[in-house]
């Protein structure tokens, strides 16, 4: 999923501050299941924003709404006959919902309340960690189904490089080195010949070096 | 055994004889005559000297400049590369720019994390790894062409290095692991600081008898310690650093300043012993801001005079 974490309540309500009406719009995928920016988020931002705005004598009427996706226009048309009744829309989906959001609702001011952090996975309720890069051309079938390109510092390709220490990355102890993890992975898959396999250049085109990306389906459009 | 550049690094090993290098971190600042100073210090006893690219991710004067500095000074210098700031085009650009000035030595690295350095808040680039790279500036020389597959003209004639830690983690691929960059190409290697003997005579044992000393020549890394509070900071501190307690003990059971004069001890004691070691092609000397102790150590340790090549 996409991992999401809210932005500090003080930027939050400088984005907002000369608006007297806001509506906050929450969404049910992943800032849902990271907690930061379900119907839960929604609630405990519009109460905290309200109070900031009380502390400073300002009178601001601030709603809730959480949709399916803000990924998705269909969602998205559901708060088309709310939407011109306020100042601003404060979105607590990621970057795509944000955005999505304000090609939607063209002269509405959107504005982003979590920032958007990585695509990744729980490793337990308050703990996301990275595990893709959207690289666009997949490595896992090489590397024992650990990514080098997200979850090493310097995403080498043919690792570790000299700054691994006891299993962990030279940036900080906490992390594990991925190298250290896709040669357990390959020795626990008994592959490790593979280990010796010079891994290509990489063509980097398909990641966001190549531009703004565009997946097309022909087979299912309508 | 036959020469494939005009590098003297490689003809001195070639010939058989111990290669020595040395190291020059470049300055921080256009004061191109600290470049001059160093080299000065230690030309006599190198055969060839380091030029680090930007080393713990600090910024500095940049390795191409100082190493043309060097080769206009009418001596050796190894372009240290590292993939951390520059992508496919700009490594490219600058081995024919290094190349254009007769530098013959490249020693590919992946450079340490920017966020040690002065700008962690900056990008990296990591287009290519060390290994990809040793490929790359094979393929340029080899095959005469661009990686965008053109031809070159006038390829670069360089010899081509790598970085090797005999102590860093997972050890049992070290050893596959320098195989691998020896498949990539390289044809020197240059190691790590060496303080646990025994484990990079392991590590050399395993090289053996893979085969690999016969493909590439390997250069010991050594750097003499000033006191032991480098010691323990190289012990602690520094990535994929291997320095034993009984050498962290001696440099400890000296007084303050006799230390300085142990650290050169058990730098002399190392390549004396090190020279013994079937497969060691030479030393790489990294006095870090002590150049002017490298001739006692190159004397010290029966190096000296170097050997000369044509």
């Amino acid at each position: 999923m996409i991992v999401a974490e809210q932005k500090p309540l003080e930027e939050i309500a400088e984005s907002v501050k000369d608006r007297d009406k806001i509506l906050i719009v929450g969404c049910n995928e992943c800032v849902t299941v990271c907690e930061a920016g379900g119907k839960k988020e929604v609630g405990v931002l519009a109460s905290a924003l309200r109070m900031y705005f009380r502390n400073q004598g300002k009178d601001v009427q601030i709603d809730e709404r959480t949709l399916e996706r803000q990924c998705d226009r269909e969602y998205l048309e559901e708060i088309r006959d709310i939407a011109d009744t306020y100042d601003v829309i404060l979105s607590l989906a990621c970057g795509v919902g944000v955005q999505f959001m304000a090609e939607m609702y063209h002269s509405m001011p959107v504005m982003p309340g979590v920032n958007t952090c990585f695509l990744g996975a729980t490793e337990e309720r308050g703990v996301w960690t990275e595990r893709c890069q959207a690289c666009g051309s997949c490595v896992l079938a090489s590397t024992g189904g650990v990514c080098p390109v997200s979850r090493c510092a310097k995403r080498v390709l043919n690792g570790p490089c000299g700054g691994s220490g006891k299993g962990k990355c030279e940036i900080n102890k906490e992390v594990d080195c991925a190298w250290q993890l896709i040669v357990d992975r390959l020795k626990a898959l008994d592959r490790m010949a593979d280990y010796e396999t010079l891994a290509p250049l990489k063509d980097w085109s398909t990641d966001r070096a190549g531009g703004p990306r565009k997946v097309v389906r022909e087979d299912v459009k309508a | 055994m036959t020469v494939k550049t005009h590098s003297k690094l490689e003809k001195i090993m070639a010939a058989g004889h111990l290669a020595i290098t040395g190291e020059c971190g470049p300055p921080r600042g256009t004061d191109i005559a600290e470049v001059e100073h160093k080299v000065n210090l230690v030309k006599d006893y190198v055969d060839a000297i380091n030029v680090t690219d930007n080393q713990t991710a600090v910024t500095r004067m940049s390795s191409l400049a100082a190493c043309i500095k060097i080769k206009l000074m009418g001596f050796e210098p190894v372009l240290q590369m590292v993939c951390r700031d520059r992508n496919r085009i700009a490594l490219q650009s600058d081995i024919l720019g290094a190349a254009a000035f007769g530098i013959n030595n490249v020693l590919c690295l992946s450079g340490d994390h920017q966020s040690f350095g002065d700008c962690a808040t900056g990008q990296n680039v990591y287009d290519l790894d060390s290994m990809q790279l040793v490929q790359t500036v094979r393929h340029m020389r080899d095959e005469g062409k661009f990686l965008g597959g053109a031809d070159i003209k006038r390829p670069p004639q360089m010899f081509v290095g790598a970085a090797a830690n005999p102590f860093a983690d997972p050890f049992e691929i070290r050893v596959p692991r320098l195989a691998k960059k020896v498949a990539a190409g390289a044809e020197f290697i240059q190691t790590q600081c060496i303080y646990n003997l025994e484990r990079f005579e392991e590590w050399m044992r395993l090289a053996r008898e893979r085969g690999l000393t016969e493909k590439v020549k390997i250069m010991a890394g050594v750097t003499p310690m000033k006191s032991v509070g480098m010691a323990k900071y190289m012990k602690n501190r520094v990535p994929g650093m291997d320095v034993p307690d009984d050498v962290v003990a001696r440099m400890a059971g000296v007084p303050k300043e006799k230390q300085p004069e142990e650290g050169l001890k058990i730098c002399v004691e190392t390549i004396q012993r090190l020279k013994e070691v079937k497969g060691v092609a030479g030393f790489h000397i990294m006095a870090i801001e002590w150049e002017e102790v490298v001739g006692g150590i190159v004397k010290d340790a029966g190096l000296y005079p170097r050997p000369v090549v044509d």
